[in-house]
């Protein structure tokens, strides 16, 4: 039994409206306890959607989600979810945005403070506690995030392509920072990314989306050993099948873009 | 050796404030220019019989008239003036402490009412189509109305300054609320946070230093709204202080209260501008 378990989960945007949007379509993942699962997909399939369900920040139209055997039926801290773009707020220091969650459960500002140092130091940011957010690098600041969501004891790490605005070299740095973070911690990680080489390098399994509506299309295990080597066959290996399964996806992914345009400017 | 390296270590500090300094140094040359020229050719035109110095008396008479201070107090009937006090400060206190009262008072307004606006959609359905057309009404419209209902005093301009500020800054406060970044809510909303917790830890700091530049864009017209009142009705202020001195056909005061009025609103506005900078900064800083 899995730890995150989703049931022939839908979710249409809109419904009801003129722009009505189905982004998943009879969904059914089942995540196990300290799995790093990693979700790919051509864009606008509906990965993010899927992690906005599984945050809670938004209910499934249809089917069922469940945490624990419990549905989910809002944010908790338990699950975290952590964003592509900048979400420090730019108004606190990097300590006082670590320690926003303590804030929210009436910590005093004493204590949650030497909690927050205490993340802070398991990221390498302490010199920068007293430092605001755009004095930090992107890769600081997503290390922020992500210590901002351990510092509440978060289960499970929601991703969403949190490393996609970050150049290459700080790219491998944070993955490896990453899977430092999630190995002997027995964290859950729900990990969305549409680059084939982040899936192979961090993932116990891969599961693939087809283009909207988004189905699973397949699920992958990585069975190669850590850390992996990003040059050896075995890589190679799994860089071929995932950039086979996506390529017609993607494919059609654009079509249906194009098409669509077509519409629009006929309709103009 | 020993003083190729005790060279750069004090001289981290200079050089960190030079250029500063230099800047502030170009600026002030600058404005001192500025001004001297408009200045000295008033003053030359003035000496040469060029203008009628009854109606525009060259600047170092009207500066002069500084010394003079119980006209400062003719316009509020039945004051006398005090031995050693500085009676012009009497005009500034008075017409600054109405535009600070009205700014405080209309900011405060503005913000429940957007807040309440943002959250309850009856309410902002009922109230926003007024708000909306009187906001365009400019404050010194209002000074009519202001005189009738609250009388010849602190109430009417400090009246004139509320509705200059409050309309523009209620509507302000729900487009902002509005645009806050989602992707700021949602963080909260993982992290556990309430309604409550959202709006007060949040929406209010992501909103503020655009609410703060409204505030200050709008404080010329409410500044502006304050000595027009004082000009025709309420009678102490600096506006009054004008009005007097057309009245008395002393133009000398007339400038002198106009040279004032130049001043403070321009050390208002520097004031308003340092204080963004300082506790509000994070605007743009968010966006580079």
């Amino acid at each position: 039994m899995g730890e995150i378990v989703c049931a022939n989960v839908t979710k249409i945007w809109g419904v009801g409206t003129a722009r009505e949007v189905e982004a998943l379509q009879d969904v059914s993942i089942s995540v196990r306890h300290g799995e790093f699962l990693v979700v790919i997909g051509p864009s606008g399939c509906g990965k993010s959607t899927l992690l906005m369900l599984l945050a809670g920040l938004e209910m499934p139209t249809g089917g069922a989600i469940t945490y624990k055997g419990t549905p989910i039926n809002g944010p908790d801290a338990d699950r975290s979810l952590i964003f592509q773009q900048p979400s420090l707020f730019p108004w606190r220091s990097t300590i006082d945005n670590v320690a926003f969650g303590l804030q929210l459960r009436g910590i005093g500002k004493k204590e949650r403070r030497r909690q927050a140092d205490q993340f802070l130091r398991q990221v390498g940011l302490r010199e920068f506690a007293h430092k605001h957010p755009h004095e930090l690098s992107g890769g600081m600041q997503q290390r922020a995030a992500i210590a901002r969501a351990l510092c509440l004891g978060a289960d499970v790490l929601l991703m969403d392509e949190p490393f996609a605005a970050l150049d290459v070299q700080t790219r491998f740095h944070m993955q490896s920072f990453l899977l430092d973070i999630w190995q002997g911690s027995g964290k859950t990680v729900v990990f969305v990314t549409h680059h084939i080489d982040e899936a192979v390098y961090l993932a116990d399994r891969v599961v693939i989306f087809t283009a909207r509506p988004g189905r699973l299309l397949d699920s992958v295990s990585i069975d190669m050993a850590r850390p992996r080597n990003v040059i050896s066959p075995d890589f190679e290996r799994y860089r071929a099948l995932f950039v086979e399964r996506l390529r017609s996806e993607v494919t059609k992914a654009f079509q249906e873009q194009e098409l669509a345009e077509m519409l629009d400017t006929r309709i103009k | 050796m020993s003083a190729s390296r005790a060279v750069p270590a004090p001289g981290v500090a200079p050089r960190a404030t030079a250029p500063r300094l230099r800047q502030f140094a170009a600026a002030a040359v600058w404005w001192v220019l500025s001004i001297g020229i408009v200045v000295a050719i008033w003053e030359i035109t003035a000496a040469l019989g060029l203008i009628n110095t009854i109606i525009l008396p060259p600047p170092h008479k009207f500066v002069a008239e500084i010394q003079d201070q119980s006209q400062f107090l003719m316009p509020q009937p039945g004051v006398s003036a005090i031995p050693l006090h500085f009676a012009v400060f009497t005009a500034i206190g008075a017409s600054l402490r109405r535009v600070l009262v009205g700014l405080v008072l209309g900011s405060l307004a503005a913000l429940i009412t957007g807040s309440l606006a943002f959250y309850l959609r009856i309410f902002r359905n009922l109230t926003f189509p007024t708000i909306t057309m009187l906001a365009p009404i400019a404050p010194a419209a209002w000074i009519p109305l202001a005189i009738l209902a609250f009388g010849m005093g602190d109430g009417a301009a400090i009246f004139v300054v509320f509705v200059g500020i409050y309309f523009t800054l209620t509507l302000a406060t729900l487009n902002n609320m509005n645009n806050v970044d989602q992707v700021y809510v949602n963080t909260a909303r993982v992290l556990g946070a309430s309604r409550r917790q959202i709006m007060w830890l949040v929406v209010f700091p992501a909103i503020l230093p655009n609410l703060f530049v409204v505030l200050r864009m709008n404080f010329f017209a409410a500044w502006m709204g304050v000595l027009a009142a004082e000009m025709v009705g309420v009678r102490t202020g600096l506006g009054a202080v004008v009005v007097m001195g057309r009245q008395m056909m002393n133009m000398n005061l007339t400038f002198l209260g106009m040279a004032i009025i130049g001043l403070v609103g321009y050390l208002l506005d520097v004031g308003l501008g340092l204080l963004q900078k300082r506790v509000l900064w994070w605007r743009s800083a968010a966006r580079v």
